[in-house]
C-alpha cells in the first residue's frame, strides 16, 4: 500500500511522535538536573543522582532481583514454552483445540488478577518462598510470548527434514536439538527478548508477590515514589531505558526491527 | 506437556480459587456480588474503570490509525525510523513512562511552569490524580502498540486494490471508507481489544496519575486485597474484572472474524 500523503496527516503524525519521544527526553533531562527536585529543563548539568543510585542499597538489591527472576522465569518459560510450541504445530491435527487456547490464558487473565490469585494460592496457600513465587509467576506471564512467537516460527517449518533426520537414525532428542533448534532460532531469539523485557517491567504481578525482604526493581520505584521526589528516580529510569536500547540493538542485529511488527 | 500442567496448576486452579471464594459468604452464594453493585462507591469505580478504559480506547484507535497509515505509506528508511520511535516507549517499562507524566503535569511541573512564566495562571492548576491524567498517561501507554499493530495490518493490504479504486475514480476519501477501512477493521477490532484490555486491566498508571481519588478496578483490588485485607472483596472485584476481560475478548474476536472482507 502506497499513495500520496495529506500534509495535514503528515503534521498529525509528526506531533503523534513528539508525544511520544518528549516524555522520554524530559526524563533524561529531569535525571541531569543539578537541583534536589524534579525539574525539566534541567538546572545545570550533574552526574551525581546516577552515583546516587549505586549508592542506595535497595536500588542495587532488587535490580538484582529483577535480573534474576527475569533470567530464570523467561529460561524457564522457554524450557516449557517451546516443547510445546513444537508439540502444537508438530500433532496439531491429533490436538484438541483448546489446548493451544489454553496458553493465551496468561494473556486473558487480567495481571493483576492473576498476582493475586498466586499470593493466595502459591506464597500463603503452600507456603513458597516469595522468590520463587516471582520466578513462577513471571515464567507463566511469559509463556504465551514463548509458545506464541516460538510457534509462528515453527509454523513455517519443514518437518520433513526432522523426519529425514529421524529416518537415518538420529536419536530425537538430537534430531530436535540440531535439526529442528537451529531452524527456529530466530523465534527462539524473539521469544526471550519480548519475555524478558515484559518480566523486567513487570508491576502487576510481582506487585503482590513481593515482601519487605525482597522486591523488584519497578516495585522499589513506585515504593520510592511515594517518598521521595527527586532526580534520582529519573536516574534510575534512564538507566532502564538504556537497558531497553541495548535489547533493540540485540532485536535489529539479530532479527532486524521490522520483525515486531509482523 | 509440561506447560499445560503449569498453566492448570499455577494459572487456572488459582484464579477459579480465587472466584470460587466469592461464592462461599454466608449471606448466600451471590451475596458479595449484591453487595458490590449495591455500592454506590464500587459502581463508581467499576464506572470510571469502564469509561477511561472506553476512552482510551478510542483515542488510540484514532491517533493510532492515523500514524500508522501515514508510516504505512513511508518510504522503507523512514519507516524504519518511525517503527523505531514506536518500538521504544513500547519496550520502556510502563512505571517509567508513566513517571514521565508526573514530571509533566505535576504542581511544579512542566506544563505548570510553562502556563506560569507566561503568566496565564496566577498558581499552579493541579492536573495530577484526575481522570484526565489518567487518561493523558494511558494514552501514552497504548498508542504505540496500537500503531504497531496497524502498521502491520496496512501494509498487508495489496497497492492493487488502492489503485483499482483510484482508476475506477474512486476519490480519496471514498477509497478510504470503502476499500482501506473495511480491509483494516479486524486488525482495528484486535488493536481495540488490547488497548481496551490493557487499560481496564491497568495498575500502576492509575495508583501513580490517579491515587485515590482515581480508583480503578486495578488498583482498587490492590487497595482491598493489601491495604484492608479483605480478600472476599477482592476476589470479588477479581472476578468481574476476569469475566469483563474474557467477555469483551470473546465478543470482540468473533466480530473481527465476521467483518474480515479477505474471508470468504
Amino acid at each position: 500500500m502506497a499513495t500520496r500523503i495529506h500534509p495535514i496527516l503528515g503534521a498529525f503524525a509528526i506531533l503523534v511522535f513528539f508525544f511520544l519521544l518528549a516524555p522520554l527526553v524530559i526524563i533524561v533531562g529531569s535525571a541531569l538536573s543539578d537541583t534536589t527536585f524534579l525539574t525539566f529543563p534541567p538546572q545545570g548539568l550533574t552526574l551525581r543522582w546516577f552515583a546516587n543510585i549505586f549508592q542506595m542499597e535497595a536500588f542495587r538489591r532488587t535490580a538484582i532481583t529483577s535480573l534474576q527472576v527475569a533470567l530464570l522465569g523467561t529460561g524457564l518459560s522457554l524450557l516449557i514454552g517451546i516443547p510445546a510450541a513444537y508439540a502444537l504445530n508438530r500433532y496439531r491435527v491429533e490436538l484438541p483445540r483448546w489446548l493451544s487456547t489454553l496458553f493465551v490464558l496468561p494473556i486473558l487473565v487480567p495481571e493483576i488478577v492473576f498476582g493475586f490469585a498466586l499470593l493466595k494460592s502459591i506464597t500463603i496457600g503452600l507456603g513458597l518462598p516469595v522468590f520463587i513465587s516471582l520466578v513462577v509467576g513471571h515464567a507463566l506471564l511469559i509463556l504465551p510470548y514463548s509458545v506464541r512467537v516460538v510457534g509462528a516460527s515453527l509454523a513455517s517449518f519443514d518437518f520433513s527434514i526432522e523426519e529425514a533426520a529421524r529416518s537415518l537414525g538420529c536419536p530425537p532428542l538430537k534430531t530436535f536439538m540440531t535439526v529442528v533448534l537451529p531452524n527456529i532460532r530466530a523465534g527462539v531469539i524473539a521469544a526471550f527478548i519480548l519475555a524478558f523485557i515484559t518480566s523486567i517491567n513487570d508491576v502487576s504481578v510481582s506487585v503482590f508477590l513481593t515482601g519487605p525482604g525482597i522486591s523488584t526493581l519497578p516495585i522499589q520505584i513506585l515504593a520510592h515514589m511515594e517518598q521521595f521526589f527527586d532526580p534520582t528516580i529519573a536516574s534510575v529510569s534512564v538507566l532502564l531505558m538504556l537497558v531497553t536500547v541495548g535489547v533493540m540493538a540485540i532485536v535489529e542485529a539479530t532479527l532486524g526491527l521490522t520483525f515486531l511488527t509482523k | 506437556m509440561p506447560a499445560t500442567i503449569a498453566v492448570v496448576l499455577l494459572l487456572v486452579i488459582p484464579v477459579l480459587l480465587t472466584i470460587a471464594t466469592t461464592f462461599g459468604e454466608a449471606g448466600g452464594p451471590f451475596s458479595t456480588y449484591a453487595a458490590f453493585f449495591k455500592s454506590g462507591f464500587r459502581m463508581a469505580v467499576l464506572y470510571r474503570t469502564l469509561q477511561i478504559a472506553l476512552i482510551t480506547t478510542a483515542i488510540a484507535l484514532v491517533v493510532g490509525f492515523i500514524t500508522a497509515y501515514v508510516i504505512a505509506q513511508m518510504p522503507g528508511r523512514l519507516k524504519s525510523i518511525m517503527i523505531i520511535a514506536a518500538v521504544f516507549p513500547l519496550l520502556t517499562g510502563v512505571v517509567v513512562r508513566s513517571f514521565a507524566w508526573l514530571i509533566i503535569l505535576g504542581k511544579n511541573g512542566i506544563i505548570n511552569n510553562v502556563l506560569m512564566s507566561v503568566g496565564l495562571i496566577g498558581e499552579p492548576l493541579s492536573m495530577l490524580y484526575t481522570q484526565g491524567s489518567v487518561i493523558v498517561a494511558m494514552v501514552y501507554l497504548f498508542v504505540p502498540l496500537m500503531i504497531l499493530t496497524l502498521v502491520g495490518v496496512l501494509e498487508g493490504i495489496p497497492r492493487d486494490l488502492i489503485e483499482a479504486a483510484a482508476s475506477l475514480g474512486a476519490r480519496p476519501v471514498p477509497t478510504f471508507l470503502q476499500v482501506i477501512l473495511p480491509l483494516a477493521a479486524p486488525g482495528l477490532i484486535v488493536g481495540a481489544v488490547l488497548v481496551f484490555t490493557g487499560s481496564f486491566t491497568s495498575y500502576a498508571t492509575p495508583q501513580l496519575l490517579g491515587g485515590e481519588k482515581q480508583m480503578m478496578m486495578g488498583t482498587f483490588l490492590y487497595q482491598r486485597a493489601m491495604v484492608t485485607f479483605d480478600w472476599v472483596g477482592a476476589s470479588t472485584i477479581a472476578a468481574i474484572m476476569v469475566v469483563i476481560t474474557i467477555g469483551v475478548v470473546l465478543i470482540m474476536s468473533r466480530m473481527a472474524r465476521r467483518l474480515n472482507p479477505m474471508a470468504v
